[in-house]
C-alpha cells in the first residue's frame, strides 16, 4: 500500500466533518474555561462532559460503520468491544483510588474488601500503570474480535446468522460480568473514581481535557478509517460487501480482509469506551446489554452507513434526542427510537447523508429501482 | 398412588363408620376395657389405656386423647364412663351418643400420674398407627421412621400384623427398621432385615439413617449397610439423571414453543423477525385480559379461560404479524439486516405500547385447577403445569407439521420455500403466502405466549428473555426444518439443564452460547440443512 496524501483521501463531507470537530474541541473548552459563570455565551461543566459523551458514541458509530458500511459485516454485539475497552479504563481508575475508598484497604477496591477476597486477582495486575491500561484497551477487545472473528469468518458464517451470534457474545459476557465471582463488581460495576493520570477526574480542568481527547481520537479513527476504505485493502472491503463469494472466487482470502477491519473495528470500539467510562464516571455490565448494541447500529443508519462522517453524525443526533426526550418525555423515547428503526430503513435507506446528497443532485430524474421514493410503492416482491 | 388411596380412605371410613354403628349392639373388649377407668386406681387406669389402645375401637384415640387433656369422667355408681368435647358436652365413651338426661351425680375427674401420662403418650402414638384412615397411618409410620422412638416398636409389630394396605405396610416396616438399626438389643438377623427395608426405601433419608449405624454394629450389619448405602446413591444418581432430564424436555418445550414460530417466519421468508418475543408477550396479556375479563364477568368459566385464551392469542398475534408484514417487512425482503432493524424498532414500540396500557409491572395470570399441583413417579417430581406445557408444544408442533404437510396452505408455503420464482410462475401468490406465513408464525408465538403464562412473569419484557434462546434453537437446529427446531430445542434444554449443576445457571447458559457459537463454525447452517444449489443465500 502506497501511502496517500492526506488531501487525497478526504473528500469534502470529511473536510467539513473534522472542520465542526476541530473548532467544538477548541470552542467548548474555551467557552467552559474562559467565559465567566455568569455569561449567555458559558459553557456547564455538565454539558462538556455530555458532549463528550456523544463524541465516545460518535467514535462507536464511526467504527461500526467501518465493518458495515464497508465490509458488509453487521455486529450486534459492538457493545461488548466498547464495555470492554470501558472496563480496561474502569480498572486503572479503580487502582487509582488506593486507599481513599470506603474500605480504605491498602491493597483490594471496594468492591472485592466487601466480598470478602483475600488477595487481588491475577488479571488485576498491572493496572496500576496507564499505559498498561491503554494497552489492555486495545488488546482485550481485539483479542476477543480476533478470537470471535477467526472462527466465523473462516467458516464463513455471513449475514444475519453473524448478526446473531454477535448478539450471543455480549450477551454472554453480559451475563458473566454479572456475576460477582467474576471479579468485576459484578451488578454495581465499577465506579467511584477519583483520579485520572494523578487528575482529579471531577475537576472542571480534566473534564475539558478529557473531551478534547475524544475529538482527538474521534479526528484520528476517522482520517484511520478514511485511509484505509480509500486504499486498495478498501476497495476489496466493498468487493466483499458487495459480492462475498465473487471476491473469493477471484483470489483474494475474503476472511483474513473481514478479520483485520473488524480487529481494527473492535479496537477503536474499546478506545470510545476507555474514553467514555472517565466521563460518566461508572462501567457496569448493563453496557453489554444486546440492546445497546443494537441502538449503536441504528445510530449508524440514521446518519448514512458507508460514508463514516454519517455515521459519527448519527450517533450524536441519536443521542441528542435520547438526552431530551427521555428527560422531557421518558414515555414517548422508546416510541421514537422504535419509529425511527423503522422509517429510516424503510425510507432512508442512505441516512441523512445520503438523502442529503440525493436531494442536491435533483430529484426530478426518474427513479431508480432502490430510490427511496421507489421503495415505499408497493410492489411485487419475487 | 394419589388416586388409589383417596377411594381407599373412603371405603375404611365406611368400614369404620360401620364399625362404630355395630359396636354397641354387644359389649366388645373395648366396652370391657372401659369399665377399667371407673376402678379410680392408678393400675386399674394404666391396664385400661392399653386395653382401649389394643382394641382397636374407632373412638379409642378419643376416649385416650380426652384422658390426656383430663376431660375423661366416670361415674362409679352406674359403671359408665363419659367424656366431654371440646365444648363440654358429656358424651357416652361406649358409644360417642351425646349423654341422654342428668349427668350421674358421681361424676369424677378420671386421674392421671406422670407414669400414665406416659403410656397416654405411647398409647396415643400407636393409636394413631391402628388408625382407620390409611393416610393417617402412613403419615404416623413417617413421623416414626423420622423420630426413631424405640417406645413405638410393640405398637409398631401390633400394627404391621394387621396392616392390609401394602403401601402404609411398607412405610410401617421402614419406620419398624429404622428403630431397629439403632436399638442395642435387637438381633443381628432382625438388623439385617432392617438394612434391606430401608435400602428398599432407597432415598436422601434412608441414606443417613444407614450412615448414622452406631459403631458397636456387628460386622456382616455394618457391610450390609455400607452395600445398601453404595446401591441407593447409585439409584438416587439415576433418579437424579431422569429429573434433570424432565427439567430439560420442560425448558425444551418451552424453547420449541417460544422458536418453532420463528422457525417458519425464518425458514420460509428468511425473515429475521426481532419483534418475535413481542407476539408471545402479546399472547401473555391477551391471557390476561381474557382472564380479567371473566374473573369480573363470569368466574365460573375460569376453568376454561386457558381454552378461551389459545385461539384469541392467536388471532391476536396473528394479526399483529399480517399487519407488521403487510406495512413494513415486505418492502424489505432481500435486505435481511435491514428487516433485522426494523423489526428490532416494532419491537421497541409493541413493548412500550404494552407498558403504556398494562403498566410496566408484572400481571399476574392465574392457573387453573388442574394445572396446579404435581406428583411423584418414584424418586421423580412432576408439576401439572410443566407437563402440560410439554404435551401443548408437542401438540402444536404436530398440527403445524400436519398443516405444512397436509393443507393447501403448507404446499404453497414449502413451495415458496424451495424456489420462490418457480413456485410464482406457477401462479402461487407469493406475497399473499408471505403474509399468511408471517400471520402463522406470529399466531404461534402468541400461542406460546399463553403456556409461558402459566410459569413466566407476564410482563413487557416477556418476550425479551426468549428471543436469543429461540434464535440459537433456530440457528442450532438448521432453518427450514421443524424437526431440526424440535431436535435443537430439546437438545438445547437438556443440555442447559445438565450443565446447570455443574456450573450455575448462568455459566451453564454462557457454556450453551459458546458451544453454539462453536458449531455454528462447523456447520454454519445448523443441524438440517437445506440443500440447495444456491452458494450464498
Amino acid at each position: 500500500m502506497k501511502p496517500f496524501p492526506l488531501i487525497r483521501i478526504l473528500d469534502r463531507g470529511s473536510i467539513i466533518f473534522l472542520a465542526i470537530v476541530a473548532a467544538f474541541a477548541i470552542a467548548i473548552p474555551i467557552l467552559n474555561l474562559a467565559v465567566p459563570e455568569g455569561s449567555s455565551a458559558h459553557v456547564s461543566t455538565y454539558v462538556v462532559a455530555l458532549l463528550g459523551k456523544y463524541v465516545c458514541y460518535a467514535l462507536l458509530a464511526l467504527s461500526i460503520d467501518l465493518i458495515w458500511g464497508y465490509a458488509g459485516i453487521l455486529s450486534l454485539g459492538h457493545g461488548a468491544f466498547f464495555a470492554l475497552g470501558g472496563y480496561a479504563m474502569g480498572m486503572y481508575l479503580m487502582r487509582q483510588i488506593g486507599t481513599r475508598g470506603v474500605y480504605a484497604h491498602p491493597e483490594l477496591p471496594d468492591f472485592m474488601v466487601f466480598l470478602n477476597w483475600k488477595e487481588l486477582p491475577l488479571y488485576w495486575y498491572g493496572f496500576d500503570s496507564f499505559a498498561y491500561a491503554a494497552l489492555m484497551v486495545l488488546l482485550a477487545p481485539g483479542l476477543l474480535a480476533f478470537v470471535f472473528g477467526w472462527f466465523a469468518f473462516r467458516s464463513r458464517v455471513t449475514g444475519v446468522y453473524l448478526s446473531i451470534i454477535t448478539q450471543a457474545m455480549t450477551f454472554a459476557l453480559m451475563l458473566g460480568f454479572f456475576r460477582n465471582n467474576f471479579g468485576f463488581g459484578g451488578n454495581n460495576g465499577l465506579t467511584d473514581f477519583k483520579d485520572i493520570l494523578g487528575f482529579n477526574i471531577q475537576a472542571e480542568t480534566t473534564r475539558n481535557a478529557l473531551f478534547v481527547a475524544s475529538c482527538i481520537a474521534l479526528v484520528l479513527a476517522f482520517v484511520l478509517c478514511r485511509y484505509i476504505v480509500m486504499s486498495k485493502v478498501g476497495r476489496v472491503l466493498i468487493a466483499v460487501r458487495d459480492a462475498e463469494s465473487r471476491t473469493r472466487f477471484l483470489g483474494y482470502r475474503v476472511e483474513y480482509y473481514k478479520l483485520f477491519v473488524f480487529i481494527l473495528s473492535a479496537c477503536m470500539a474499546g478506545v470510545a469506551g476507555a474514553l467514555y467510562v472517565p466521563q460518566v464516571g461508572i462501567i457496569n455490565p448493563s453496557e453489554f446489554a444486546p440492546a445497546n448494541s443494537i441502538e449503536a447500529v441504528i445510530w449508524v443508519a440514521v446518519g448514512g452507513r458507508g460514508t463514516l462522517y454519517g455515521a459519527a453524525l448519527g450517533g450524536v443526533l441519536v443521542n441528542l434526542a435520547k438526552t431530551y426526550l427521555t428527560g422531557a418525555a421518558p414515555e414517548i423515547w422508546l416510541y421514537f427510537l422504535g419509529a425511527l428503526f423503522v422509517l429510516v430503513t424503510l425510507l432512508l435507506p442512505k441516512g441523512i447523508v445520503g438523502a442529503v446528497a440525493s436531494l442536491k443532485s435533483g430529484v426530478s430524474k426518474p427513479l431508480k429501482p432502490g430510490h427511496w421514493l421507489a421503495r415505499i410503492l408497493p410492489r411485487r416482491v419475487l | 398412588m394419589r388416586f388409589i388411596r383417596e377411594p381407599l380412605i373412603a371405603l375404611l371410613c365406611l368400614l369404620g363408620l360401620f364399625l362404630a354403628g355395630a359396636g354397641p349392639a354387644h359389649a366388645g373388649p373395648y366396652e370391657d376395657a372401659l369399665t377399667g377407668f371407673t376402678g379410680d386406681s392408678y393400675s386399674d387406669t394404666a391396664a385400661a389405656i392399653d386395653a382401649v389402645a389394643a382394641s382397636g375401637h374407632p373412638l379409642a384415640a378419643t376416649v385416650i386423647g380426652a384422658l390426656q387433656e383430663r376431660r375423661l369422667h366416670f361415674s362409679a355408681a352406674a359403671k359408665k364412663v363419659f367424656y366431654a368435647d371440646k365444648a363440654g358436652t358429656l358424651h357416652d365413651a361406649a358409644t360417642g351418643q351425646p349423654a341422654a338426661g342428668e349427668p350421674p351425680a358421681d361424676l369424677a375427674m378420671v386421674r392421671v400420674n406422670n407414669r400414665l401420662r406416659r403410656s397416654i403418650d405411647a398409647a396415643l402414638g400407636s393409636l394413631t398407627l391402628m388408625s382407620p384412615d390409611a393416610w393417617r397411618r402412613y403419615e404416623a409410620a413417617q413421623a416414626v421412621f423420622k423420630s426413631r422412638d424405640e417406645a413405638a416398636l410393640p405398637a409398631l409389630d401390633q400394627a404391621i400384623a394387621k396392616e392390609t394396605d401394602a403401601g402404609v405396610k411398607r412405610a410401617l416396616e421402614q419406620a419398624w427398621a429404622s428403630i431397629v438399626l439403632n436399638q442395642a438389643g435387637a438381633s443381628a438377623a432382625d438388623k439385617l432385615t432392617a438394612v434391606q427395608l430401608i435400602r428398599e426405601r432407597g432415598d436422601q433419608d434412608a441414606v443417613g439413617i444407614l450412615s448414622a449405624l452406631p459403631a458397636e454394629a456387628a460386622q456382616p450389619v455394618r457391610k450390609a449397610a455400607e452395600d445398601a448405602i453404595a446401591a441407593i446413591k447409585g439409584e438416587l444418581a439415576l433418579w437424579e439423571v431422569a429429573q434433570n432430564l424432565w427439567y430439560g424436555l420442560s425448558l425444551g418445550s418451552v424453547l420449541l414453543l417460544a422458536a418453532i414460530g420463528l422457525a417458519i417466519t425464518f425458514g420460509v421468508m428468511g425473515v429475521i423477525n426481532m419483534a418475535h418475543g413481542e407476539m408471545v408477550m402479546l399472547g401473555a396479556y391477551t391471557t390476561f385480559a381474557v382472564q380479567e375479563v371473566i374473573r369480573t364477568h363470569n368466574p365460573a368459566l375460569f376453568g376454561y379461560s386457558l381454552a378461551i385464551a389459545i385461539p384469541l392469542a392467536f388471532l391476536v398475534a396473528g394479526i399483529v404479524g399480517i399487519a407488521i408484514e403487510r406495512c413494513v417487512i415486505r418492502f424489505l425482503y432481500g435486505r435481511p439486516l435491514e428487516t433485522l432493524l426494523a423489526t428490532w424498532g416494532l419491537s421497541l414500540m409493541l413493548q412500550q405500547a404494552v407498558r403504556s396500557i398494562f403498566g410496566p409491572t408484572n400481571r399476574e395470570v392465574g392457573a387453573p385447577s388442574w394445572m396446579s399441583g404435581a406428583f411423584q413417579i418414584g424418586h421423580l417430581n412432576i408439576t401439572y403445569n410443566r407437563l402440560w406445557i410439554i404435551v401443548f408444544a408437542l401438540l402444536v408442533f404436530a398440527l403445524l407439521l400436519a398443516l405444512l404437510r397436509y393443507t393447501r396452505l403448507g404446499l404453497e408455503m414449502r413451495a415458496v420455500t424451495q424456489n420462490r420464482p418457480m413456485a410464482a410462475a406457477m401462479g402461487i401468490r407469493t406475497n399473499r403466502i408471505d403474509a399468511l406465513t408471517f400471520g402463522l408464525g406470529s399466531g404461534i408465538a402468541g400461542i406460546a405466549g399463553v403456556a409461558l403464562s402459566q410459569i413466566d412473569n407476564v410482563s413487557p419484557n416477556l418476550g425479551q428473555g426468549y428471543i436469543i434462546d429461540s434464535f440459537m434453537v433456530v440457528v442450532f437446529g438448521g432453518v427450514g426444518n421443524l424437526w431440526g427446531t424440535l431436535l435443537g430445542a430439546f437438545s438445547l434444554g437438556i443440555a442447559n439443564k445438565f450443565l446447570e449443576p455443574y456450573a450455575g445457571a448462568v455459566l451453564g447458559k454462557i457454556a450453551i452460547l459458546v458451544l453454539i457459537i462453536l458449531f455454528i463454525q462447523k456447520r454454519p447452517r445448523g443441524l438440517f440443512a437445506l440443500k440447495g444449489r444456491a452458494v450464498e443465500s
